[in-house]
């Protein structure tokens, strides 16, 4: 029966957001640090939305693994959301790619304010090894405007929460425009 | 080599691997033979060879009973033409199409000339690709450009537009549906969208720096590219790599195929609504990517494998505790088999869904794991096998379903032998370096690396100037040939159904998009 067997691994597994001795003594303070951070500025949740301009894939890899168990997002207060009009935070990775410019810039602008945009990658951040070009148009800020930069390829987990802390948390926001 | 009747004067440059130059007409012919013989086209592109009074190439890699053969015609400086291969291998209509967008050669006779990764980056008589193209001209700003998308028109049919934006962590690619109530009458894929210009990127770059772009094509298949690179780099320079790095290189690309096949498997669940498939899986490839990161310095071993060798080695502990992880998390995985098998919801979703029938795989050229869910039993590491495969005797998955279960089937079973290769590379390593340094390139020189990455074949070809630097490289990502099959597993399903199809094959958008 699968329910029994999937009961027996639940009791058996435990909680594993606890950290593993030795990447994870950092991370669990930075936990706590993000969850007072959030619900200072925001007094609940922060609502991100992620916009792929361009990457190699390897960023995502490390947002699909923030999801994960080891990390509790959920429990931190942060959300992934299906629409730029449910976020706070556009988490752009990859160079701006000219057949995304237009996309990226339509997400930005649907978004409501207050609103943070954070440049995950060493893409986002500089353009990276794919640089400028008849097809790149290199940094996330030459597109739109940046709050935070997270450098990295890819940054890891532990580097992309730190990156959406320093975001919230950083005073006033772009405003419209 | 002898293909059908004929001996197509191909020379072996490496093992598996084979190279010919031919008119046109007869890369046409060869195609033939190739089909006849249940072979398969892996790879098409352009090149632009005008430097030496020359005109353009058209360069095609085939997959036939001796290897891989790489093919090239010569063709005019003024409007380059080759006779389409569409026909033959309906996998060569996209890859015909970018090869238009990007360097102006035609494929004459083909019947589908819309453009592909052109959007409106560029204009319609501009190629990027030509070696009198700046690498980054001035832009002049031009408004989006529609595409002719094919419609399917009749009482009841309405249309869905999907993306380039997605609702989840999803790369960017605009999925168009014609729907009548819940079910699929038709999907088309329109990509291109991170098109970010890689292969004019490698121009000019020294070798070492192009193993690292080599790696960011499709940064999950990083072990993949950059070993392909790499491979083909030192077939061209004639290096010879040291036994314990060729056993390391295999090594990573276990390791990221373990990582991706865990990743899928939990994803897969997770689309079923099964959240505890999600968890346990991802759980275990957090694990497992910590382990990498802790042995070998990052996550997904970006940058480990360079030319001549790779750049990091490992010692007896090191062995010890990866091996231990290896076993606990086939343990593991077995357990959460067990769970999947049992699952009747699971079951169900994914049974009979998004079937890609064998016959059809066949015609339309499906490769790689998915390729092999459908009973199309290739995977170089058996068949072909570069150092150290030929050693380690890998035992293929397959099955004939082509569902969605069958992919998660191939999936398991791939997982359980990539952890048996890992222990037994671990307990057969040879000593000595794990690196020599290449031999400076003094003449202009080509090679050709094929690699079974995680998700099909990997090709890169890249030719190196006389000056040592890269003058063309083309790396080749499998979900060229498996994106049209996508389109045609979800037909007759119901659109909620999509995301989970879509997970199931999981294709790169980056490295077809290049
Ligand atoms: S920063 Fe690195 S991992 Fe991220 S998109 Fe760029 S190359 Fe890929």
């Amino acid at each position: 029966m699968a329910a029994t067997l999937i009961l027996r691994k639940i009791f058996k597994t435990g909680f594993v957001s606890e950290p593993a001795p030795h990447a994870d003594a950092a991370l669990r303070t930075r936990e706590q640090a993000l969850h007072a951070e959030i619900l200072k500025v925001f007094g609940q949740a922060v609502a991100i939305r992620h916009v792929d301009a361009g990457s190699c894939n390897g960023c995502e890899l490390e947002i699909h693994a923030v999801n994960g168990p080891h990390y509790n997002i959920d429990g931190m207060g942060v959300k992934f959301a299906a629409s730029p009009r449910h976020a706070d935070v556009l988490l752009v990775t990859g160079p701006v790619s000219r057949n995304m410019e237009a996309s990226l810039k339509r997400a930005y602008d649907a978004m409501p304010e207050p609103r943070w945009v954070v440049a995950m990658g060493e893409c986002a951040c500089s353009g990276g090894m794919f640089g400028e070009s008849y097809a790149s148009c290199g940094k996330v800020a030459n597109v739109i405007p940046v709050d935070v930069e997270i450098p990295g390829c890819p940054p890891t987990p532990v580097a992309l929460l730190q990156g959406i802390l320093a975001a919230v948390s950083a005073g006033r926001p772009h405003a419209a425009g | 080599m002898r293909i059908g009747d004929h001996d197509w004067s191909l020379d072996a440059i490496g093992r598996h691997r084979w190279r010919g130059r031919m008119e046109p007409g007869r890369l046409l012919a060869l195609a033939r033979a190739v089909k006849d013989e249940g072979g398969q086209l892996v790879a098409l592109w352009g090149t632009d060879d005008r430097r030496d009074g020359a005109g353009f190439g058209i360069h095609a890699a085939f997959l036939t009973s001796a290897g891989l053969a790489w093919v090239s015609s010569a063709l005019a400086a003024d409007a380059p033409a080759y006779p389409d291969l569409a026909h033959i291998f309906p996998q060569a209509d996209r890859m015909q199409r970018a090869t238009y967008d990007l360097l102006g050669i035609r494929a004459e006779g083909a019947v589908d000339e819309r453009k592909w990764l052109r959007h409106n980056a560029w204009a319609e008589d501009e190629f990027p690709l030509r070696k009198d193209h700046a690498f980054r001209p001035a832009v002049s700003p031009r408004g989006p450009e529609a595409y002719p998308f094919i419609r399917v028109e009749g009482d009841g049919v309405h249309e869905i537009a999907v993306g380039p934006i997605h609702a989840g962590t999803i790369e960017p690619g605009h999925f168009r549906f014609s729907v009548i109530g819940d079910r699929i009458l038709k999907l088309e894929a329109r990509l291109g969208y991170a098109h970010k210009g890689i292969e004019k990127r490698f121009e000019g770059m020294d070798l070492a720096t192009g193993a690292r772009l080599a790696g960011r094509v499709s940064g999950d298949s990083h072990s993949a590219f950059a070993w392909a690179y790499c491979m083909a780099v030192e077939t061209a320079a004639a290096a010879t790599v040291p036994g314990r790095a060729l056993w390391l290189r295999a090594l990573f690309l276990e390791i990221e195929r373990v990582a991706n096949h865990l990743g899928d498997l939990g994803y897969l669940g997770n689309d079923v609504g099964l959240a505890f498939g999600f968890a346990q899986f991802w759980r275990l490839k957090e694990d497992w990517m910590r382990m990498t990161a802790s042995l070998f310095g990052h996550r997904y071993l970006f940058d480990r494998i360079v030319p001549g060798g790779v750049a990091v080695d490992i010692d007896d502990a090191g062995r010890a505790e990866l091996d231990a992880l290896a076993r606990r998390i086939g343990a593991e995985a077995r357990e959460l088999k067990a769970v999947y098998d049992e699952h009747p919801t699971l079951q169900d979703r994914f049974a009979d869904t998004g079937v890609c029938r064998p016959e059809l795989a066949a015609q339309l050229g499906l490769t790689g794991l998915a390729g092999r869910a459908s009973a199309q039993a290739w995977d170089a590491r058996t068949q072909f096998p570069q150092t150290p495969y030929d050693e380690l005797d890998v035992s293929m998955a397959t099955q004939r379903r082509g569902d969605v279960l069958a992919r998660a089937e191939v999936r398991f079973a791939e997982v359980h032998e990539s952890l048996r290769l890992i222990s037994d590379i671990l307990a057969r390593l040879p000593a000595g370096p794990v690196h020599a340094p290449l031999e400076p390139v003094r003449a202009a020189c080509e090679g050709l690396g094929w690699v079974e990455g995680w998700r099909g074949e990997v090709v890169v070809a890249v030719r190196i100037a006389a000056d040592g630097t890269l003058d063309r490289v083309h790396p080749h990502d499998p979900s060229w040939q498996n994106w049209p099959l996508l389109e045609m597993g979800v037909l007759g399903n119901i659109v909620p159904d999509f995301p989970l199809v879509n997970k199931s094959f999981n294709l790169s958008y980056s490295g077809t998009d290049l």
